[in-house]
């Protein structure tokens, strides 16, 4: 009975498993298949048009290495919005890095007045929607020509991606203890020196998950991207959802495999530090 | 003590200075525009009509209200019922048996997919023509893809429910399997010897342990799903529609009157998930205080 009992909940974990997975296997299908026609679950022939129509692989005959140099020097859209989606994520992430450190040292290893106050403010673009900050701050950077720039869209990828980076780090260094540093300072180590070889090796591990996550969050940000971009700013969120509204199946799931690989690299590489202790994993509601 | 008061203060201004000027200035300027603010169209007055308009006026009230109910039951559906899928797919998963390390990566897959990709993904499988359709029909119980029920770009919101479930399954699922880790199983082991059968284990020992942090996930959950725009936009149909994507709509409409009416419906989602929370906080406070 018991061992039945055993079987039927292991079974269970399979076919979970198996449905988690049909959107991938679909995506799959969709990017690699040629007049997938309804009743068919297996299409009748593969191909690869569809990454031929996006311009990501040349046409046959022309598949060498010179071929598809060629190709993606004549810049299709793809290739600009996935430059320009990892530029933008690469660039927030380290910017938010740089700046979340001091004041997540502070905030982690010293107890002072507002110190409460100050964390509810820097939590609250995690908890309150999006569209509630962007509609207004869109008016304000068309006044101020932010919109449609790349600087306007880095900027505020910002805000969603900085008060996690700070919780994260925040958390990082509750658990560090800085005794080590005074240690090297009597020792003769000058402050670039404690920081490169005491701070940095002990805040890395967590620091640098912080980072992939942090740009995932920016990696995903549809809304924002559209109303600051206005346009103008093409990334892969923006490609698929366009995509995806006027409906070519095969198109929107080449691009959706690419829009996702980071994604899924990042989890591969993380995931013996993911958990939910980490505090690393409260930003993904966000994602 | 002034140097480490000014270098607390040196090192907070920054991304104090990027949250306050970005995010809650752009919340105060979207407030004052939902007043009637509106220098572009030389409007200085503030009144509060827009809200007004968008809730009680003939021409949108339906629209917001049927908005707003389906806003409530798509977060809490998908709220409650990623948490039961994650909560069963957690306890079963913690066994060890072939495939382990398998299962507990595709359980957590959805994690860092983004929320467009997942909805992208449910049409593929839910739709009338999707994976699940051309199942039913090999296996004879559709005959053509009229005959399967319409899961996306529903009325009901199935659709958005579908792809919360999907995506959101996997956060709890993470914060679960951490908690249930760290908790071990001598506290069933104990309630097993004192005869506790299973449902007696599951009701009395594990649920109270992980409640708080299911709870405070579910807060999360909650708060996205009800402000979030990429799911319904793809998922939704036009009449009932989510409230974010109504808002968002308004505030395109090229009519500069219906952009502080976005605005004023921005304001409310906000301001119905700040209710929530403060209301969890409070809850959660009062619950410490009694114990």
């Amino acid at each position: 009975m018991n061992n039945n009992l055993k079987r039927i909940n292991i079974y269970s974990i399979y076919l979970g498993a198996l449905i988690l997975i049909l959107p991938l296997i679909a995506f799959f299908i969709n990017a690699f298949s040629f007049r997938w026609f309804y009743p068919q679950i297996i299409p009748k022939e593969l191909s690869l048009q569809a990454w031929v129509r996006l311009k990501l692989i040349p046409k046959p005959g022309q598949r060498t290495f010179e071929g598809f140099l060629d190709l993606w020097a004549s810049n299709p859209t793809v290739i600009k919005a996935l430059v320009n989606s990892l530029t933008i994520g690469i660039l927030v992430t380290i910017v938010s890095i740089i700046i979340a450190l001091p004041a997540a040292r502070v905030l982690g290893l010293l107890n002072f007045r507002f110190k409460k106050l100050i964390i509810f403010i820097m939590v609250s673009p995690t908890i309150l929607p999006p569209i509630a900050f962007v509609l207004g701050l869109n008016i304000n950077f068309i006044s101020i020509g932010f919109s449609g720039s790349f600087f306007g869209v880095c900027l505020v990828h910002l805000v969603p991606i900085m008060p996690y980076v700070v919780l994260t780090m925040t958390g990082i260094f509750a658990n560090y203890n800085p005794d080590f540093e005074h240690q090297a300072r009597t020792l003769g180590a000058n402050k670039t020196t404690t920081f490169f070889q005491i701070t940095l090796p002990a805040i890395a591990p967590g620091m640098v998950v912080a980072a992939l996550f942090a740009f995932l969050v920016s990696w995903s940000q549809y809304l924002l991207t559209f109303l600051i971009g206005a346009g103008k700013v093409m990334t892969l969120p923006l490609l698929v959802f366009s995509t995806a509204s006027s409906g070519n199946p095969a198109l929107t799931a080449a691009i959706s495999i690419i829009f996702i690989f980071p994604a899924i690299l990042i989890l591969v590489f993380t995931s013996k530090f993911v958990s939910g202790q980490s505090g690393a994993t409260s930003g993904f509601g966000k994602i | 003590m002034g140097g480490e008061r000014l270098k607390i203060i040196l090192s907070l201004t920054p991304p104090l200075l990027i949250i306050i000027t970005l995010f809650f200035g752009g919340i105060f300027y979207g407030f004052l525009q939902s007043l009637g603010y509106q220098p572009a169209i030389g409007k200085y007055e503030l009144n509060f009509s827009a809200y007004y308009n968008v809730m009680f006026s003939e021409r949108y009230a339906k629209l917001f209200w049927s908005g707003l109910a389906l806003n409530l039951w798509v977060s809490f559906a998908s709220t409650f019922l990623a948490a039961v899928f994650a909560l069963f797919g957690a306890l079963a998963i913690r066994k060890t048996f072939i495939g382990k390390t398998l299962c507990n990566f595709i359980y957590s897959l959805n994690l860092p997919m983004p929320h467009l990709v997942v909805a992208v993904g449910m049409i593929f499988v839910f739709s009338q023509s999707g994976l699940l359709a051309r199942l039913a029909a090999q296996i004879g119980m559709i005959s053509s893809p009229g005959d399967f029920p319409v899961l996306v770009k529903d009325k009901y919101g199935f659709g958005i429910i579908l792809a919360y479930i999907w995506k959101e399954a996997a956060f709890f699922f993470i914060i679960l399997m951490s908690v249930l880790q760290s908790l071990g199983e001598n506290f069933e082991e104990l309630a097993q010897s004192l005869g506790a059968n299973r449902w007696q284990r599951f009701r009395y020992v594990i649920l109270p342990l992980v409640m708080p942090n299911l709870f405070s996930a579910s807060i999360i959950v909650f708060a996205f799903s009800f402000g979030a725009y990429e799911v319904p936009a793809l998922l939704g149909v036009i009449y009932p529609q989510m409230l974010p994507v109504m808002a968002f709509e308004f505030f395109l409409n090229p009519d500069l009157n219906a952009r502080s009416e976005g605005m004023a419906l921005s304001i409310i989602i906000a301001l119905i998930v700040m209710i929530l929370v403060v209301f969890y906080f409070w809850l959660t406070q009062a619950k410490i205080r009694k114990d």
